[in-house]
């Protein structure tokens, strides 16, 4: 149905997933203040290694609560590995150098993950296993709540509950907020620098990861360039709500993941993609730090 | 000799020579004289945008949307406001129009988008690219995704390698001028640069408009070699192609630009025998990792920041 | 006399931090002053407020009659206000020529249509920046390196080319941060000679940034003093010397 609620319900759940992401980018981009263009693409591995463990003997064959846990766990071990072997390979050793070179290296990282993907596993999309029982949770004549959105609303929330109290609450989160802040002075007070960023970008694909799954329940289709869009709308994301701040990237892509739905709802689809950009465009122009941040001019 | 005659001269004869090899060749070579007009529309591409990245320390993504405007505009006028006039004229009119709006539409994006941070104007010009794209797709009289059919096909080798001589030879002489140290500066230390007097937005917005108004008169020389083009030619992919052409050629090298544009052209053709073999089109694959090798281990690129013209012992002092 | 430079109550705040508080300074036409304090007192950022990379919250600032508030950089370099920079923003790549040759830029630049037809303006403003350029690398001694890129310099000719570019944008008003750090005795010595010189070939009022207390007290008229971003002193060479809060706030100079 295409209610007015139905359509927020729609959009709060894409918002939810886009936030996953948006968290990804927004934790790496605090600390490195790199735009890391290959986090959509982690986001597709991610997908695809969901979908190979909930093909595989290790998830249970029936969709539930456990196949679901497992498969989602597996996914995001399996992101987190792989940003962490970005960071080293890729990253690390552009440390200091320009910030273009670095930019430029994400993109061929990015590029890389995107076609050795569609050279592996072939172009056509593939169907994402079930791994939930779907059916409806709570309906009314103006809504209908499917268990799947209702699994995907507490698990995304949950997460981001998590991430709350790891970044405020843990000795780690606070080493990463102090490393966001400054390199040197982090490292002055005895921060394990290169520690602590490998860790974000261990965190960030996770988190990613768990937006794979999400969105595969959601959408079940796994295809090599289906980061590109949601990757590209959760930066947008992340910059809308002030890039660098956690908060901010929620609530961008909450917003951003409701427009979007009432841009889809009211007939504008094919606009869908351009809305994002369009939104990055007017953010950039008017109020460049975010509805969150601040805008930080360069030191001189 | 007066130094307009040699500009002349310096863009004539190489049209004229490249024309007259495309003419003496026999039609069993006609498909690779067809492949190196592509690739000198592709140095054009590149040329141009070394202007924004290379020279001027500026990244942009969108490249490929300047070449649609480019494209779709001359495709507009030749069809539809010039079909009364005489072949070549109409084409090179309607491909100077492509170019002429290009360069506004370069303007009207970079003045707010160059006064943010670097790293912002990779995204937004990537937006833009995106954007063109899709305002393309549902443009019906543009054809949408069916695409732009019946383009005159008047490109020639004479056409684009004039283009390209032109290109080339204009950015040459504005690099050894006053101007070409200004871009320079701000690449170098853009807080120095506005501290001697150079207005950084003013000339980081001119290098992106020049350089948007040469990739739309690279996409005019385009829409009239295929005679057909659709928004899937311009998409990202495109720019980033571009982009590649640039880095690995050497960033601010110009000639750097100019050989990586003609190699990136040509491999595809050569590694085609091997995707028959294989099944498998891994040019993609290779060119991420050419570029990630490239940035680790020399991200100066093959020719660095180097011409061509200045190496060797001929330019010793 | 109107003073060419005038800074009047500047104050500036990052957030709640206020970096510079009621700062107020002026400086004659002709003369060339300093200004000193311990490392962190805002004496940098004093200079970042004069060039336009700050707007400060309070205050006015006021050059050759005119206000600087709300100009951007370029233009305050174009109102005839240039500086060097504590670390050292050369042009790497280039040319010590170029690196020169760039702060000729915002006055005598031809246009691009002159630049791409190679046009006789364009030839003619060319040779007149070369000429210029040499006069004022010979002066500073650099003009046996013109064409060796700037990053390969040594330091204190790095040093040197940062004086140079500044004084190329035909400033009157002149703001040099520390250019005797990592100076030895003997540059320093030079350097001393050559500020004068630069003063005097060039009409200029300089404002100095220096913990070289041998230069300081040898070339500066007047010397202004800081502390946690809050002036503390001001007088001649002399007076300093024996201020009471100047003393307590050093603890003890670093050379002398």
């Amino acid at each position: 149905m295409n209610t007015l609620l139905q359509l927020l319900l729609d959009g709060l759940s894409l918002g939810a997933i886009y936030a996953l992401i948006a968290l990804g980018y927004t934790l790496v981009y605090g600390i490195l203040r790199l735009i890391n263009f290959a986090h959509g693409d982690i986001f597709m591995v991610a997908a695809y290694a969901a979908l190979f463990s909930a093909l595989s003997s290790l998830a249970p064959a029936d969709p539930g609560a456990t196949r679901f846990a497992v498969t989602l766990l597996a996914s995001m071990a399996a992101a987190a590995l792989l940003g962490l072997a970005i960071e080293r390979f890729c990253y690390r050793p552009l440390r200091g150098q320009p910030r273009i070179n670095l930019l430029i290296t994400a993109v061929g990282v990015s590029l890389l993950l995107e076609n050795l993907s569609q050279v592996l596993f072939g172009a056509n999309p593939r169907v994402f296993p079930e791994l939930l029982q779907g059916g409806v949770a709570f309906e009314n004549g103006q809504l209908k709540v499917g268990q799947i959105d209702v699994w995907v609303l507490l698990t995304a929330f949950g997460l981001m509950l998590a991430l709350e109290a790891f970044v405020h609450r843990t000795r780690a989160g606070r080493a990463m907020r102090a490393v966001a802040h400054s390199h040197e002075t982090a490292a002055l007070v005895g921060v394990p620098v290169d520690k602590v960023i490998a860790l974000t970008f261990a965190v960030g694909s996770a988190l990613a990861a768990a937006a794979a799954v999400l969105y595969g329940v959601k959408y079940p289709q796994v295809s090599p360039f289906m980061g590109v869009m949601p990757g590209l709308k959760a930066f947008v994301a992340a910059v809308l709500g002030g890039i660098g701040n956690l908060r901010g990237a929620v609530l961008g892509a909450l917003l951003l993941g409701l427009a979007e739905s009432l841009v889809i709802g009211y007939g504008g689809a094919t606009w869908k993609d351009a809305l994002a950009f369009l939104i990055l465009i007017l953010i950039l122009v008017l109020r460049p730090a975010g509805l969150l941040g601040k805008y930080e001019a360069e030191k001189v | 000799m007066n130094p307009n005659l040699k500009l002349i001269l310096g863009v004539l004869i190489p049209a004229l020579a490249v024309q007259a090899l495309a003419s003496l060749a026999p039609d069993s070579l006609s498909y690779f004289v067809s492949i190196l007009a592509l690739a000198g529309i592709n140095a054009i591409l590149a040329v141009s945008l070394n202007l924004v990245n290379g020279i001027t320390g500026q990244f942009s993504l969108g490249h490929a949307g300047f070449m649609a405007v480019g494209a779709y505009t001359s495709a507009c006028l030749s069809v539809y406001a010039f079909p009364g006039l005489p072949g070549q004229l109409a084409f090179v009119l309607a491909v100077l129009g492509g170019g002429l709006l290009a360069g506004l539409a370069g303007w009207l994006v970079g003045l707010p988008s160059l006064r943010l941070r670097g790293d912002y104007l990779a995204i937004v010009t990537l937006g833009f690219g995106e954007i063109i794209r899709v305002l393309i797709l549902n443009m019906d009289f543009l054809g949408g995704a069916r695409g732009f059919i019946g383009i005159p096909a008047e490109t020639s080798p004479f056409w684009v390698m004039l283009c390209l001589a032109f290109c080339v030879l204009a950015c040459v002489r504005l690099m050894a001028s006053t101007h070409g140290r200004a871009w320079l500066a701000i690449r170098e230390d853009e807080v120095a640069a506005s501290a001697v007097g150079v207005d950084t937005t003013r000339y980081k917005v001119l290098a992106f408009a020049l350089s948007a108004a040469a990739a739309g008169l690279a996409g005019g020389l385009f829409a009239h070699k295929q005679a057909f083009i659709n928004p899937n030619s311009f998409d990202f992919m495109k720019s980033v192609d571009v982009v590649i052409m640039v880095v690995l050629g050497g960033m601010g090298s110009m000639s750097g630009s100019l050989l990586a544009a003609v190699a990136l052209t040509l491999l595809p053709e050569a590694l085609r025998p091997l995707a028959q073999l294989t099944g498998v089109d891994l040019r993609m694959v290779i060119y991420s990792l050419a570029l990630i090798a490239m940035m680790l281990s020399r991200p100066a690129g093959i020719m660095g920041r180097k011409e061509l013209w200045q190496l060797g012992w001929w330019t010793k002092r | 006399m109107n003073p060419v430079l005038s800074v009047e109550n500047v104050t500036l705040r990052f957030g709640g931090l206020c970096a510079v508080s009621d700062f107020s300074l002026t400086l004659a036409k002709g003369e060339l002053a300093g200004l000193i304090g311990p490392n962190g007192a805002g004496k940098t950022t004093v200079f970042n407020i004069l060039s336009g990379v700050y707007q400060p919250q309070e205050g006015q600032v006021m050059a050759m009659g005119r206000s600087m508030l709300g100009l951007k950089p370029h233009q305050i370099c174009a109102a005839g206000v240039a500086r060097s920079f504590q670390n050292i923003r050369l042009f790497k790549s280039l040319s010590v020529m170029d690196n020169v040759k760039t702060a000729f830029h915002h006055e005598g630049a031809y246009s691009l249509a002159s630049a791409l037809w190679r046009r006789k303006d364009a030839v003619a403003g060319e040779a007149r920046f070369e000429e210029r350029a040499n006069r004022i690398l010979s002066t500073l001694e650099l003009d046996l390196r013109r064409d060796e890129p700037a990053g390969s310099l040594p330091y204190g000719e790095q040093k040197k080319l940062e004086i140079a570019r500044a004084v190329a944008t035909g400033c009157r008003i002149l703001l040099l941060d520390e250019p005797a750090a990592g100076m030895n005795a003997g540059e320093s010595a030079w350097l001393m000679g050559c500020i004068q010189t630069i003063r005097r070939e060039f009409d200029l009022s300089i404002l100095l940034i220096e913990h070289d207390m041998k230069v300081v007290m040898g070339i500066c008229e007047r010397i202004h003093v800081m502390d946690h971003g809050v002036k503390i002193a001001e007088g001649t060479p002399a007076e300093i010397r024996k201020d009471e809060r100047v003393i307590e706030a050093y603890l003890g100079t670093k050379r002398t």
